[in-house]
């Protein structure tokens, strides 16, 4: 079959949980900040299909499509964004630390940056080991101004580490346009700094996102060390709920919303469709398909259970470790 | 017995680590070539190889965090960071990572990782050498915090601390590397949870860790000399904080005076003095006293320097007033 489709469905998965996401918060099922990656998913999809189910990611606060896209069901993800015991890190990461360990997925990072030197320690692990596995390290433009960005590349370059380093440049950090914080807007060039591979890739394109991936795993996985891919993408949304969204003009909006990555999949699917294939069909049945899988998770998410409140203090320490569980003191 | 010094006996500690588990490594500035900036792994890169005793770039928050996800990712790194002022720069990756993946994700993620510094004044090193933050880290549910006053917890704090499932954070004071003495032959393994009454009295109790439980000794002896029993117990522990053991040589001596080389606001003399005071409040026959450092950047100058610093002869004074 032909992959566009599996890349088409992994991206109306992202796309309608999410829609669903900003109706539950509306709805005060969701709390807290919510951060949604609509407008983003060709990127996770991309990356995450040319990953191994064993290799590992280390993603952001903007997570959901990274968990998704990793294998994580949507039952667990939005049990967690529900508070729920079945969510997939007990409902006490929330949106931005959605974990998995099961399927590679080493938690959503919300310190712009702090996740990158956590993904070269887990690949120095792999190495001393002997596993034949790599971590991908999302992060957005806004943490290539920070000093662990810089830090790590330097490292993982000097190490040859099997990192693959995927920054997501929506060109705004939070609020702030790329041209108000970064000195060179070519973040390949700081990268190339590193002494590593650095490539610009156009995130809207699920296709070409995948390819930019395969090559660079392939060089990560001969031994070459770490890869840089640029993905230039846009969110659609606003930074989180709380975000009133004034630093963005609507034209600004609208034009990269032409470039849709469900859009620009549908179209490629439409013009390359056989004679007498009715691809609009596809495209509704997919659509249904994913929105019963949607309506599922929030079934399953409302039913789940809430962590008993003895568990609170659980997990401070390790369950063998000789400190005693600490009483709850206020 | 062997004669051997705190130095040596953390050395020793660290060859033991890493000839008894290939996991474990050993990472930071300078601890390979240049034999540890304190001479502290001095022969070890000779012995084990640039693998598993590796210099890393001055980046502590790349190589701590590193060594963080190394430890998720099945390794067992000891990661060496200068001093505690440097340690600074990899705070987020210690607090907001270390110290909360394990609860934040449910029980998923285990970090193993041991993270030794240095820490203290007293070398004429000025103010970004000479702080002791340790306060800061026992501050952090999820850490646990332990610093090594005498030879046998120098060598043997840092096997408990590699075999826990948990980040440990260890504090060597770097005015106690030359300290010189005996220890057993077959001295190993300590355990990290108790504090320790290093000298029994029935006067007061005098409360320290690191470097300042030698300056409490000191004090002890010369309180003895005017006829006041002085106990001193040796906290070992930072985080948590043996209560019991504090709290009961405080109720056989109905009065204590808790020594801090860190400032006096918010730091860990802060929280024992609170501690007793909560605890043994109806025990205590005089108001629990503190002696900490005075709350000024350490200077250079020698002189102004242990003008800062808690002396024993403040020690003396401090329990002389709570006897009298």
């Amino acid at each position: 079959m032909d992959e566009r489709w599996s890349w088409y469905r992994q991206m109306v998965r992202i796309r309608r949980f999410e829609e669903r996401c900003v109706e539950l918060y509306s709805a005060t099922k969701i709390r807290g900040f919510l951060h949604l990656y609509i407008g983003e998913e060709a990127v996770a999809a991309g990356v995450m299909s040319r990953l191994r189910p064993d290799d590992a990611v280390v993603a952001t606060y903007r997570d959901h499509g990274h968990a998704i896209a990793k294998g994580v069901s949507m039952r667990a993800v939005m049990a967690e964004m529900f508070g729920k015991v079945d969510g997939c890190s007990r409902g006490r990461g929330g949106s931005m630390h959605l974990f998995d360990v099961a399927h590679g997925l080493y938690g959503g990072n919300a310190i712009v940056g702090g996740g990158l030197p956590i993904a070269a320690g887990l690949a120095w692990a792999d190495r001393r080991l002997g596993r034949d596995r790599v971590t991908a390290c999302f992060f957005g433009e806004g943490a290539v101004a920070e000093g662990e960005f810089h830090e790590t590349l330097n490292l993982a370059s000097l190490w040859k580490l099997p990192v693959l380093f995927c920054c997501e440049n929506n060109l705004y950090a939070m609020g702030t346009e790329i041209a108000h914080e970064q000195a060179d807007l070519d973040l390949t060039v700081k990268a190339s700094g590193y002494a590593l591979p650095a490539w610009s890739v156009d995130g809207m394109d699920v296709e070409a996102v995948a390819a930019a991936t395969e090559r660079a795993l392939a060089s990560i996985r001969a031994g070459g060390g770490p890869v840089f891919l640029e993905l230039k993408t846009f969110r659609f949304r606003a930074h989180s709920m709380y975000d009133p969204d004034r630093y963005r003009t609507s034209a600004e909006i609208e034009h990269w919303k032409e470039r849709d990555p469900l859009l620009v999949l549908e179209e490629r699917l439409r013009a390359d469709a056989a004679a007498g294939d009715d691809v609009d069909a596809r495209f509704a049945e997919v659509a249904a398909e994913v929105d019963a899988e949607v309506d599922d998770a929030v079934a399953f998410a409302d039913a789940a259970e809430l962590e008993p409140v003895e568990e609170l203090t659980r997990w401070v320490h390790a369950d063998d470790s000789s400190v005693p569980r600490q009483e709850v003191v206020r | 017995m062997t004669k051997t010094t705190y130095r040596e006996a953390l050395r020793e500690g660290l060859r033991e680590a890493l000839a008894g588990d290939d996991r474990v490594v050993l990472l930071g500035e300078d601890v390979g070539a240049y034999g540890g900036s304190f001479a502290v792994s001095l022969g070890l890169l000779e012995q084990f190889g640039p693998d598993r005793v590796v210099d890393t770039p001055l980046s502590e928050s790349a190589f701590v965090g590193a060594a963080i996800g190394a430890a998720m990712g099945g390794i067992r790194p000891i990661v060496e960071i200068m001093t505690v002022n440097f340690s600074l720069l990899a705070l987020d990756q210690i607090v907001n990572n270390a110290a909360t993946y394990l609860h934040m994700s449910g029980g998923q993620i285990h970090v193993p990782v041991v993270i030794r510094m240095t820490t203290g004044a007293g070398r004429q090193l000025a103010a970004q050498h000479s702080h002791s933050f340790e306060g800061i880290y026992a501050h952090i549910p999820g850490l646990r915090v332990v610093a090594p006053a005498t030879l046998e917890d120098a060598r043997g704090m840092l096997a408990t601390a590699l075999a826990d499932p948990d980040p440990v954070v260890i504090f060597e004071h770097a005015a106690l590397l030359p300290m010189a003495g005996d220890l057993a032959d077959d001295a190993g393994a300590v355990d990290l949870d108790r504090a320790a009454v290093r000298r029994e009295g029935t006067d007061v109790t005098l409360v320290s860790y690191g470097a300042r439980l030698h300056t409490c000794l000191e004090a002890a002896e010369a309180l003895a000399a005017d006829g006041v029993s002085a106990e001193v117990v040796d906290l070992r522990t930072l985080r948590p904080l043996d209560l019991p053991t504090i709290l009961a040589s405080v109720a056989r001596t109905h009065r204590a005076v808790v020594v801090d080389e860190a400032w006096r606001t918010g730091g860990i003399g802060a929280e024992v003095a609170a501690a007793i005071c909560e605890h043994t409040f109806w025990d205590l026959d005089a108001p629990v006293a503190r002696v900490a450092t005075l709350e000024v950047p350490i200077p250079y100058a020698i002189h102004l320097e242990a003008a800062a610093l808690p002396q024993a002869a403040d020690v003396v004074a401090a329990a002389r007033a709570v006897v009298a």
